[in-house]
């Protein structure tokens, strides 16, 4: 991947920096300008919490050129906890422990190196949450 | 706007055609339609087209082919829609005869597959999807249908061997199909016990990689009857869309752009699925067929699998799908399938399908898919009688 592709989603790569929409509150990931839900301009990032549930996965083992060192890997549409959904790769987790709704969180980690002597794509993945909840009453 | 016919029609039978290249490909169909339409002068040439640059090394399609077609001179495009690249061609041929802009246009519908190994062929399938969001993340195209598909087993409660209606069917009918890549029957079993390729879907859930070109000829529907004995009229001629990304669609499970693609082409035609004698689905994966019988109206949310479980999707069912083969059995040369579809339609409205002949076939859909449903281009052929 060229490096500029990558440079300018470093905000959303690295932070899950999306948007709010100023009409009506929507958080927007990934970010788009327009707000998907009432199609007022939405420009004001937002920092997503990195929080959120499986919604659907899957495991590849036959990867893309450039994804071979990570096969088999699993990946998976993630629910955020302020709403919108992402698609990332799933980590720390063995695929046959990973179920739908489980809850995940944000981590960095390498997702693509461009040969020897290109650049290492860093990004993120998610991992089984290690957030406890409090306990109620 | 003018009404618009379709006065020929050919195919290049789908196979590895390790011996052919693109441009020889894409002539043969164009060859093959001319002669059945039986006209030798063309105002305008679409290619349909979606990976030659990444797997054939070869762009610029329309000049090329019109070229190599003994057409130089000609009006000539390339028109890409991800794997819904055919019927988007169509769509731009039918424009221009509509609209008076040109009277008679082939549109090539070209795929050539097989020259690249897997690796590099599964990252030119993955374009198909979001480049920034997706892809990147290491998605194949076949993940993002497999994403869908569990979620799908997992929100309607059903097994993965439900899905095995779709591609016993799908293999039935491309038996008797000369021009089907995947000519033999499959049993439920074999559909369960097939190789895993990306968790839940199964060899036999997927549509293979392969060569192959289609082509159509359209002209004025009040030219045609002097020009060809069994014209098919274009009822209907529609392209709905959506979020490239699943994860930036309403609802995952809900084809949006499938919903709008048929909504509109159903009002143009004046029918609804009622009306509707076979409908030519994008089987790519087993779970598209399902998605798009229920986004086309032929079965309620959820319950796309269970029209098919019920028998209903066979040649003499409610609603016969796939009806020489769909995508699974006669094969996907993605860029190609849109106008294979058109073609075994055509078929079905002359009488000519065989075998595999839907009785007093009237009015069939043919429906395109560009990546998971970001493009959905629809179209109704009439017989003329």
């Amino acid at each position: 991947m060229s490096v500029p592709r990558n440079w300018r989603l470093q905000q959303q790569r690295y932070r899950l920096i999306g948007e709010v929409c100023e009409g009506c509150g929507a958080k927007i990931f990934p970010p788009r300008d327009v707000c998907p839900e009432c199609e007022a301009p939405a420009k004001t990032p937002f920092a997503f919490s990195g929080r959120g549930e499986v919604y659907s996965y899957s495991t590849i083992y036959h990867p893309p050129r450039g994804f071979e060192e990570f096969a088999p890997y699993t990946v998976a549409l993630v629910k955020l906890e302020e709403g919108p959904m992402l698609t990332a790769q799933l980590t720390d987790v063995d695929a046959d422990d990973v179920c739908i709704g489980m809850p995940v969180e944000m981590v960095t980690r390498k997702i693509q190196a461009c040969g020897d002597s290109g650049a290492i794509i860093y990004g993120y993945k998610f991992r089984p949450s290690r957030f406890d909840p409090l306990p109620s009453g | 706007m003018r009404d618009v016919a379709i006065i020929g029609a050919g195919q290049v039978k789908i196979d590895e055609h390790w011996d052919v290249s693109l441009r020889h490909l894409a002539f043969k169909a164009v060859k093959a339609a001319l002669a059945d339409a039986g006209v030798a002068q063309v105002d305008a040439l679409y290619v349909g087209n979606m990976l030659s640059g990444e797997l054939a090394g070869q762009e610029h399609l329309g000049a090329l082919v019109a070229d190599f077609a003994g057409l130089r001179g000609i009006e000539a495009l390339k028109v890409e829609a991800a794997c819904g690249s055919g019927a988007a061609a169509l769509r731009v041929g039918y424009v221009a005869v509509a609209g008076g802009l040109a009277d008679i246009v082939v549109v090539v519908g070209v795929e050539k597959m097989t020259d690249m190994l897997g690796g590099d062929t599964t990252a030119a399938l993955a374009l198909a999807a979001d480049g920034e969001y997706e892809t990147s993340q290491g998605l194949s195209f076949v993940s993002v249908n497999a994403l869908l598909m569990r979620r799908y087993m997992y929100e309607y409660n059903c097994t993965h061997q439900d899905f095995a209606p779709f591609a016993v069917n799908a293999h039935r009918n491309a038996v008797n199909n000369p021009y089907a890549m995947f000519r033999f029957p499959v049993t439920a079993d074999r559909f369960v016990d097939a190789k895993m390729i990306c968790d839940p879907i199964n060899l036999l859930d997927s549509s293979p990689i392969c060569d192959g070109a289609a082509a159509v000829v359209l002209a004025p529907a009040e030219m045609a009857r002097s020009l060809n004995a069994a014209p098919v009229r274009i009822a209907a001629s529609a392209i709905g869309t959506d979020a490239l990304a699943i994860h930036d669609r309403r609802d995952p499970l809900v084809l949006d752009g499938g919903v709008i693609s048929t909504r509109r082409a159903y009002e143009q035609a004046g029918v609804g699925p009622g009306d509707i004698d076979l409908f030519e689905l994008h089987d790519a994966f087993s779970i598209m067929a399902a998605l798009s019988l229920e986004a086309a109206g032929f079965a309620e949310k959820g319950q796309g699998v269970r029209l098919a479980l019920d028998g209903e999707i066979g040649i003499d069912g409610k609603i016969p799908v796939a009806t020489m083969g769909g995508l699974k059995g006669r094969g996907h040369p993605v860029g190609a399938t849109g106008i294979y579809q058109i073609v075994e339609v055509v078929q079905q409205l002359r009488g000519l399908a065989g075998e595999n002949q839907v009785k007093n076939a009237r009015l069939g859909m043919a429906q395109n898919i560009g990546g998971s449903g970001a493009t959905v281009v629809t179209h109704i052929l009439e017989r003329v009688e």
